[in-house]
């Protein structure tokens, strides 16, 4: 157990900047969440962290050690790869065992270990199987328990579910976060969904082009998005963005379409600046007054409906509601963002304004 | 159901007449090789078994002077034939699988300058670079031992390639975790590559043993006295140039015996060709 620190960390690939510095001090025992779309350097971060990848600029510590040209087998730091990467020759115990074997850890001792771990995930069964006798799940369950009988500081998790079917990942992702409450270990997690981010993470660290766009909370990141691009990557439905200008006396947003909005409390000294307006589907309701809406698409999820409406300058809003559909396609709607729903967002920079 | 069952009939028809062709010319020298030296020299060799086959291949086999000639041992040929073929094959694998081993997993400098540089060996088989290798060869005091034998043989560009091909399908994260498990170069090798490799090892053992045991050309060359002299160029050998008649008796009797280790490598083998493809895994 240990605390791991990314200290202005950068990675080049030939003139290719992948990572442009990110800075994070992951507390003892805390669950890290690398969430961001495809290509933006999570891997990439995770594999420096590992030592796979080496690490062009700023310093990586593990436990308060300085980790940067240690090998990755120095670093004690166990890592669970989306592939899973079971040795296929290897029964599941012989699996588990290696690192410990290479470790000349006493035979008993790697018994012991291999035969808790196998506990805690079920696999006590299979332990005489090659992995290519086994299902997916059970593959990521030895991938896992490969890591925990290395007793590491840190757990590094690259994608670890998405070879898995929809049910199975639910499934391993409650199993994933039951074991780190358990074992408390420090934990790196690599994720594009954000569903997994949202429930395994004590903190979100939203990436994109290889830059921390926002460190927070699941709640702070879902609340208070840091700027346009973590409002529209978190949040299912995607936030609705639109175009506006803060009126002159600061007191209030004006759309093109002629809606005026008013601002929780005034900004002075914001006035007449254009700005993006983002308000989540979740937050908006059928109201007397507000964007009128012709109503393009229903989507009716059992449990809440997604309405895709069409604002008369042709932007498209999207209206999430509760329960099933009380709208049927090209009805008139009028709808309003609830109090406190309005995200301000810098026209220009995209980020938020607080 | 009339026109199935002639489809079904074809492919069989055309398998027999070709394991007819390829059986007939074999069948021939083991007749051939249990009779005496007057039947055969008639020119009317029956197509049933004679009684002559123990004392032929008894007279084979020790290389007692044959009525017209005296000729190597079949067991000594047989025996130079088995250290070249085992060293060619054996050879041949240990270097290439290091080799490809090194050009798959791990990036140094000038890698791909050697990666072709192996390559382009291809263009030179025994063949071609034949009088610059006897020379080699000749200068380091090899002709007439084993190591001469064996050694110029024993390069492969070819098994090389094909080891490299199979490492690339290996995942790079299997490399990865037994980093992180703290496996070494070596270690990775020995308990992770060549565990996986074992049927790509035992298929290119079947092709380089028998490549090994019909070498006709190099051993010809390097070898001059009878003791080394291998089961092919032997063979070749046995067989006069017109001027006498040939003990065909015998030379039948040694090619029977010629022939058994390749089939006897092959058949072996076999089993772990079908164990590799039931639990195929990777
Ligand atoms: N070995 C490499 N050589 C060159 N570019 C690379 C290499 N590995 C990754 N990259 C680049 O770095 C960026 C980040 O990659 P990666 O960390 O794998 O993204 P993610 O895991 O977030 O999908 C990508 O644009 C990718 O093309
Ligand atoms: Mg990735």
């Amino acid at each position: 157990m240990a605390t791991v620190e990314i200290r202005n960390v950068r990675k080049s690939y030939g003139p290719v900047e992948a990572i442009k510095g990110i800075d994070i001090a992951i507390q003892d025992g805390e669950f890290l969440v690398l969430l961001g779309p495809s290509g933006c350097g999570k891997s990439t971060l995770l594999r420096m962290v590992a030592g796979l990848e080496g690490i062009t600029g700023g310093e990586i510590a593990i436990g308060g050690r300085v980790v940067n040209h240690l090998d990755p087998k120095d670093r004690d730091i166990a890592m669970v790869f989306q592939n899973y990467a079971l040795y296929p020759h290897m029964t599941v115990f012989d699996n588990m065992a290696y690192g410990l074997k290479i470790r000349g850890i006493p035979k008993a001792e790697i018994r012991a270990r291999v035969d808790k771990a196998a506990n805690i995930l079920e696999l006590g069964r299979f332990l005489d199987r090659r992995p290519s006798q086994l299902s997916g799940g059970q593959r990521q369950r030895v991938a896992m328990g490969r890591a925990i009988v290395r007793e590491p500081a840190a757990f590094l998790f690259d994608e670890p579910l998405s070879n898995l079917d929809a049910k199975l990942r639910t499934q391993m992702r409650v199993e994933i976060k039951r074991l780190q409450d358990r074992l408390g270990i420090t934990s790196l997690y690599v994720t594009h969904d954000q569903v997994e981010a949202m429930t395994l993470a004590d903190r979100i660290l939203v990436m994109n082009h290889g830059v921390a766009e926002q460190i927070g909370t699941p709640l702070e990141v879902y609340q208070r998005p840091a700027s346009l691009f973590v409002a529209g990557f978190i949040g299912s439905p995607p936030m609705n963005v639109l175009d506006g200008r803060i009126d002159d006396r600061g007191e209030a947003v004006l759309l093109p379409g002629g809606q005026r909005l008013p601002l929780p409390r005034p900004r002075a000294t914001d006035a007449g600046r254009p700005v993006k307006l983002g308000i989540r589907p979740e937050h908006m309701a059928v109201a007397a007054d507000g964007f009128s809406i012709e109503i393009e698409l229903v989507e009716a999820l059992g449990a809440d409906t997604v309405v895709y409406g069409r604002l008369p300058d042709g932007e498209t809003l999207l209206v999430r509601m509760a329960g099933i559909p009380t709208v049927r396609e090209r009805d008139r709607l009028t709808v309003a963002p609830q109090d406190g729903a309005l995200h301000l967002f810098d026209a220009v920079t995209g980020r938020r304004m607080e | 159901m009339k026109q199935t069952r002639f489809i079904d009939l074809v492919p069989h028809i055309v398998l027999i007449a070709g394991v007819l062709i390829f059986a007939y010319p074999i069948y021939v020298t083991l007749i051939g090789s249990t009779w005496d030296a007057g039947t055969i020299g008639r020119g009317g060799l029956p197509l049933w078994p004679g009684g002559e086959g123990a004392a032929n291949y008894a007279q084979a086999w020790v290389g007692e002077a044959g009525e017209r000639a005296m000729y190597t041992p079949v067991r000594t040929m047989m025996l130079n034939s088995l250290v070249m073929a085992l060293s060619i094959a054996l050879g041949k694998i240990a270097i290439s699988i290091l080799s490809a081993y090194a050009v798959a997993f791990f990036r140094f400098p000038l890698r791909m300058a050697f990666f072709w540089l192996i390559f382009i060996t291809l263009m030179l088989p025994v063949e071609v670079r034949i009088i610059p290798t006897y020379k080699v060869v000749a200068d380091l005091g090899l002709i007439n031992t084993y190591a001469g034998l064996a050694i110029p043989l024993i390069a492969s560009a070819t098994a090389t390639l094909l080891f490299r091909q199979f490492f690339l399908t290996i995942p790079d994260e299997l490399l990865e975790a037994a980093k992180i498990d703290g496996a070494g170069p070596v270690r990775f090798f020995i308990d992770v590559v060549l565990p996986l490799s074992r049927t790509n090892i035992a298929a290119l053992f079947v092709i380089l043993f028998i490549y090994g045991w019909n070498q006709y050309l190099w051993p010809l060359l390097v070898t001059s006295s009878g003791d080394m002299e291998t089961i092919v160029t032997g063979i070749t050998k046995m067989i006069g140039t017109g001027e006498s008649a040939n003990d065909w008796h015998i030379i039948m009797a040694t090619t029977v015996l010629a022939m058994l280790p390749p089939v006897a490598v092959v058949v072996f083998m076999q089993r772990w060709f079908v164990k590799g493809l039931v639990d195929s895994e990777k």
